[in-house]
């Protein structure tokens, strides 16, 4: 396993993730995050050979619902907390 | 003679019931006590009074007619502004929602409107529920009532801050890592996390969906268990929610007879290293005072137990990447008004200014847990380690009916003392987060003071068997009085 993450790294880990970083963010969060890292490698100490992983602890999977018709919000009421709107739309940013 | 707002849930519905108090005089009373203590303490974002007074009133009618009430009529209770309310602005102490009115009630919220509660207001918490000190919030800082400077723990910290300043009898809060029953050790107060699946999350606005649940604040652990009573059950709007009978905890609690023969394992590892002196001694002093009422403890080891925190925070973390990519401020959030540059950009500066530093720290790890070539040494390892984990917990609940130990490892601390060191802050988790690794149920009850500041007492039981925690805490609670005491405000 690497042992340091770098600044270029954390600044294209935040773009994956869409969230901009000022430079002196990237610095920190790079110091922060070497920290972080370092600590969590503390659980290759635990052997997990033949161990399945738990993703959740219910004996639950694929609960199913019968597919019925049912109320839906109003379209006023859905673009109400919407910051910006036109004609009955949400307003996006530019795409292409 | 105890003033209106002081009463417990169970004695302020008794005596709405019986026409001993005016529903109205009793939230009246507690709006005077919140404008008192508010000033100080800082639990809420937002206050509700006007509508609860209509209610209130609403009460007094039912009553005045002999209309049959329900089990929490007229009973004033504080939701974790994590939870989303109809028609009243959900924040998450972020301001991402700052704005944010939601269009729908939780499931929890539904079933304490049919039972009869009032909601008197939304808590203050750490921004999406990340933190144990209630410090990330958008909105500032509560303070602990025990003491001003110090935290009242987190991210519940308006919650269980609202319980002690008599605020309100019953609160709300959710626990992903000890959220609820960091707070309630820190503020004195009895707090419970549910077995996971026990409590519908549907309107609990996600952060780590399969650690996560929402649990009950009370200053009793009978009205803890009165609560719990009322927010459990099956959801069909939750596909993790488990379809089992309904319980009441209350009448479970009377039916003590096996209960002072219970066996009580004592995990080494929960005091171990970084576990504070007077913390360990109090804890010990409590486990003996369970021992003098009839029960028998043997210590235990749960190895994987020093493994749990990092596991922990790289599922909580790879959770948060994938819940919280929903804001881009476009149908609901925060936006900035110059909307230059493309989608992508647009959609980063959105994230970057909505955000608060702890929230964006943990969306970028769990984004760099989850990405090619670090997603099989990182969150599948975790999720490995999750398993021998729960083993490890089977095994011991093999040979014992409930664990206990401390809920937290550390007294409450200043304000300001370790926020700017995030590794340090999370290792306050440690005690907390095996039970939601697990799903089973946990809580923290008031178990001594040390330095007039409170330490609470965890203990952790089979999965959907919280009737034990209840009335292990209840028999404790019963022949102490920490319960009784309260911060001067």
């Amino acid at each position: 396993m690497k042992n340091q993450i770098t600044r270029e790294e954390v600044e294209n880990i935040a773009w994956l993730a869409h969230i901009e970083l000022t430079e002196e963010e990237k610095k920190i969060f790079t110091e922060q995050f070497n920290k972080i890292l370092d600590f969590f490698k503390k659980i290759n100490e635990v052997d997990t050979e033949h161990v399945p992983p738990t993703y959740h602890v219910l004996d639950i999977s694929n609960v199913e619902r019968q597919d019925e018709v049912g109320e839906s919000l109003p379209q006023t009421e859905t673009l109400k907390n919407a910051p910006k709107k036109e004609d009955g739309f949400f307003k996006s940013p530019r795409i292409v | 003679m105890p003033k209106h707002y002081q009463l417990s849930a169970l004695e302020a519905t008794r005596q709405i019931r019986n026409q001993e108090l005016s529903c109205e005089e009793y939230i009246l009373s507690i709006f005077e006590r919140i404008n008192k203590t508010e000033v100080k303490v800082r639990a809420f974002v937002t206050l509700l009074r006007e509508q609860a007074i209509e209610k209130a009133k609403e009460v007094d009618n039912l009553v005045k007619k002999q209309e049959k009430l329900s089990l929490l009529s007229g009973v004033p209770i504080a939701i974790k502004d994590v939870i989303c309310t109809n028609g009243v602005r959900t924040t998450c102490s972020s301001r991402m929602l700052k704005d944010f009115v939601p269009p729908y009630d939780a499931t929890v919220v539904n079933k304490l409107n049919s039972a009869g509660a009032i909601i008197v207001g939304k808590t203050n918490m750490d921004e999406f529920a990340m933190g144990s000190t209630t410090e990330t919030s958008f909105f500032g800082p509560t303070r602990n009532p025990w003491n001003l400077d110090k935290v009242p723990g987190g991210s519940s910290g308006g919650s269980a801050a609202a319980v002690i300043a008599e605020d309100v009898p019953l609160a709300l809060g959710s626990d992903t890592g000890g959220s609820v029953r960091c707070p309630a050790s820190y503020c004195s107060v009895v707090g419970l996390k549910p077995t996971y699946g026990l409590v519908s999350r549907y309107g609990l606005i996600s952060y780590a969906n399969s650690l996560e649940q929402i649990g009950p604040f009370a200053r009793t652990v009978e009205d803890c268990a009165l609560l719990l009573s009322i927010i459990s059950g099956h959801d069909d709007r939750d596909s993790t929610s488990v379809n089992l009978p309904s319980k009441d905890y209350v009448s479970l609690l009377k039916s003590e007879d096996e209960t002072n023969r219970l066996r009580i394992g004592v995990p080494h590892e929960f005091f171990g290293e970084g576990v504070d002196n007077d913390v360990k001694d109090t804890v010990w002093e409590a486990i003996s005072k369970l021992e003098s009422l009839g029960c028998t403890y043997d210590e235990v080891s749960i190895p994987s137990v020093s493994y749990a925190l990092a596991a922990y925070y790289i599922i909580a973390m790879s959770e948060a990447s994938s819940n919280l990519a929903r804001y881009d401020g476009l149908r609901y959030g925060f936006r900035q008004e110059k909307d230059e540059g493309d989608w992508a950009t647009v959609y980063a500066k959105n994230r970057k200014e909505g955000f608060g530093a702890e929230v964006r720290r943990r969306i970028i790890l769990g984004t760099y847990a989850l990405s090619a070539g670090y997603y099989d040494q990182y969150y599948l390892k975790a999720l490995k380690v999750r398993t021998v984990l729960r083993r490890d917990f089977e095994r011991a609940f093999k040979e014992f009916d409930v664990l206990v130990g401390p809920t937290m490892p550390l007294l409450p601390f200043n304000i300001g003392e370790k926020i700017d060191d995030p590794l340090t802050l999370y290792m306050c988790d440690v005690l907390t987060v095996p039970a939601n690794l697990t799903g089973y149920p946990a809580m923290s009850v008031p178990c001594g003071f040390k330095n007039d500041l409170p330490v609470g007492m965890q203990i952790i039981g089979k999965s959907f068997n919280e009737e034990t925690i209840l009335r292990v805490a209840h028999l404790f609670e019963q022949s102490t009085d920490f319960h009784l005491r309260r911060p001067r405000l």
